[in-house]
């Protein structure tokens, strides 16, 4: 099992004859998941690299191919009015990969997706993959372990890229597999968070424990850690970016920022020790906390 | 991306936020003629630098005379500015903002950023002004009011009445609050700020209600729209290093430490940081060269961790997944012939191509190249270099 997306997901791609999307449409394809064709305003009835057929609008792409999922390469100008278009469109989940969307639009798209029953992952994120089933986004997908008979598995959830591909590959080296893994993005205002897919993982049969990877700035990891106390029984492990950052300094992603002295590293890793999860210190360690936990 | 306050206060008027006369000079030449063009008995003269600490630093002063301004503008634009925000060598003043000072009766706190748990923003109201909004926040939460408002319909005018009646304004200052209030959610709404405030908005003895102080930072993913704000980055303000960087693209800040730091993706060049640290060390920076890091920016990258005098190691950490292991390899050949390593660089590379990249290193022989087999391996290695 898995969360969010499996073998059976349509999935287009909105800017699907950029540069970027073209380029991760077909990684996406090699790896299994099923694209079924793409979004460019003006290019509609033509046929992309991959020869996918290309729409005006989501909504015929919709109607034509019947999509669930929409994938977004658009420029951060017109990122946001592409996932608003896609859940127009009737689309259940938009994995937004754009970096660099104004916050003021994340507040405006977010809301208006959440009054049509859309879910977000994103912006600036790698995206979801469900390993051996179906990759949505630009994360390399030969370093995830699908699960098998047998294997013990994990759920991912982070803030980062490439320290998740860390998390991933030190889990995979040892033999752990994973369910999902969830980018969720460095942006101060995005979509689902640590909360709502804890639940999801918690409620994943296959899913055995899960990696919690968040950095500084906002609250999100002190909301979670009060969370799991609560509602998560599985063993959650987790690490947390920035124990070293200045404040009042951006971190690369717009979201790591510790301002008014809220977002600490130490005041996330305080609170999620205080619920009992185990904390890795180190970044290098993330695959032994999981076998510590696992066995 | 932050203002300075004279621009921060222009950007009020425009609004038409009430704020005192005021003259903003680049020498002290022109402090005289400014003192007399604001035309009050008493004047105050205000060292425009982005960092904070300027009352107890002595560059906020009152001046009586033509006299007085020009000698006190000469001293702030003479002798760099040293605040505990500013590090000992200090910041130089380039411009002084001088304006009406007023007889004040009440301070008061409003100012809006985004919530980030609601993802709305929010004003926040005090009768506290004058001091920062964390202090009071942290002292006595329950004297700020909130409301957060809907970006399409703005902060309602019954919102701003009851914070204005909370702050407890009387009358047509209740009416002047309210109308600050909307017009500045107007502002922050219309110009993508990621803050606005005003610190304090008074009301003199005269009865009169203005902004005296106001700090603006604006969201630098949405400058695309307002190039009337992109004009007023201020480049001497930032550190040149971090200005080189962004310049190709890479992600860069300065920090105390001795261990350079290259990496790819801003989670792990956090991390590699606190790994840094978890052995002993100190980074001397956060470096993340993007996804898409050509050789190019990876050579660059290079010069400007290199030309920071205290560094004495550097420790590069590539998980390669989009940006390719080879691609870091080429250029760490590259940076050696053109940059020169003088110091100890050690490498840790995984991911996309990473036997390609360890193969065209070992042929390179750089001899202060050091391969690392793990991540603790190279925080290991990197700190004992040091």
């Amino acid at each position: 099992m898995s969360i969010l997306v499996d073998g059976q997901t349509r999935v287009i791609c909105q800017g699907i004859t950029g540069k970027a999307g073209a380029f991760h449409t077909a990684q996406c394809l090699e790896y299994g998941t099923r694209i079924v064709g793409g979004c460019t305003p003006g290019k509609g009835g033509t046929k992309s690299a991959h020869g996918l057929p290309v729409f005006d609008t989501v909504h015929e792409a919709v109607a034509a191919v019947g999509a669930d999922v929409s994938m977004i390469f658009v420029p951060a100008a017109a990122a946001a009015e592409a996932a608003m278009e896609a859940a127009d469109a009737g689309i259940r989940l938009v994995v937004l990969i754009t970096e660099g969307i104004p916050t003021l639009d994340m507040v405006r798209a977010r809301k208006f997706l959440d009054d049509r029953g859309t879910k977000l992952i994103g912006p600036n994120c790698p995206g979801i993959i469900t390993p051996g089933a179906c990759k949505i986004g630009i994360m390399p997908g030969y370093i995830h372990k699908p699960p098998a008979a047998g294997t013990k598995n994990v759920g991912i959830i982070s803030r980062s890229g490439t320290l998740t591909y860390e998390a991933v590959w030190q889990c995979s080296s040892r033999g752990y597999a994973q369910t999902t893994c969830v980018g969720i993005g460095g942006d101060p205002v995005k979509g689902l968070n640590f909360i709502e897919l804890l639940d999801l993982f918690e409620a994943d049969p296959d899913t055995h424990a899960i990696l919690m990877i968040g950095e500084i700035g906002g609250t999100d990891e002190e909301q979670a850690a009060a969370h799991i106390r609560q509602h998560v029984r599985k063993p959650v492990i987790a690490f947390i970016a920035g124990q070293t950052a200045p404040p009042g300094k951006r971190m690369g992603h717009a979201g790591a920022i510790i301002s008014g002295g809220e977002g600490t590293a130490q005041s996330k890793i305080a609170a999620l020790r205080a619920a009992g999860i185990t904390v890795s210190d180190s970044p290098a360690t993330l695959g032994e906390a999981v076998a510590r936990v696992l066995g | 991306m932050k203002v300075h306050e004279y621009q921060a206060r222009a950007l009020l008027q425009q609004a038409g936020i009430p704020v005192p006369p005021s003259q903003v000079i680049e020498s002290p030449e022109q402090a005289a003629k400014a003192f007399r063009a604001i035309g009050a008995e008493t004047v105050v003269v205000k060292a425009q630098v982005h960092a904070g600490g300027r009352g107890k630093a002595g560059y906020v002063k009152l001046v009586q005379s033509p006299n007085e301004a020009q000698r006190e503008a000469a001293r702030m634009f003479a002798q760099p500015m040293v605040s505990p925000q500013t590090g000992p060598a200090g910041v130089k003043v380039r411009r002084i903002l001088m304006a009406q000072a007023v007889d004040i009766a009440r301070e008061y706190y409003v100012g809006i950023v985004v919530d980030r748990a609601r993802r709305v923003p929010v004003l926040m109201a005090s009768a506290e002004g004058g001091v920062e909004i964390e202090e009071v926040a942290a002292r006595n939460p329950d004297a700020i009011r909130k409301a957060w408002f809907d970006p399409h319909l703005g902060l309602l005018p019954f919102q701003a009445h009851a914070l204005a009646a909370a702050l407890g304004l009387q009358g047509h200052r209740r009416k002047a609050g309210a109308e600050t209030m909307l017009r500045l959610a107007r502002l922050f709404l219309e110009k993508d700020c990621s803050l606005a405030e005003i610190n304090p908005l008074v009301v003199t003895t005269t009865g009169e209600l203005l902004a005296i102080d106001a700090k603006f930072n604006f969201d630098d993913n949405a400058l695309f729209r307002h190039p009337e704000i992109e004009e007023l980055f201020d480049a001497s303000e930032e550190n040149p290093a971090e200005l080189q960087a962004r310049e190709h693209n890479l992600n860069y800040i300065a920090l105390e430490g001795n261990i350079g730091c290259l990496v790819n993706g801003a989670g792990l060049a956090m991390a590699t940081m606190d790994i840094i640290k978890l052995h002993g060390g100190r980074p001397a920076n956060f470096l993340d060269v993007g996804g898409s890091v050509t050789p190019e920016g990876a050579v660059e990258a290079f010069r400007i961790i290199l030309a920071d005098p205290s560094v004495k190691a550097v420790l590069v950490n590539i998980f390669g997944g989009i940006a390719r292991c080879d691609v870091i390899a080429d250029a760490l050949v590259t940076a050696a012939k053109e940059v020169g390593f003088q110091v100890p660089v050690v490498v840790r590379l995984e991911g996309t191509n990473v036997e390609q990249a360890r193969h065209k290193l070992r042929e390179a022989a750089i001899p202060q190249l050091r391969p690392a087999a793990d991540l603790t391996d190279a925080a290991r290695q990197v700190c004992a270099a040091v």
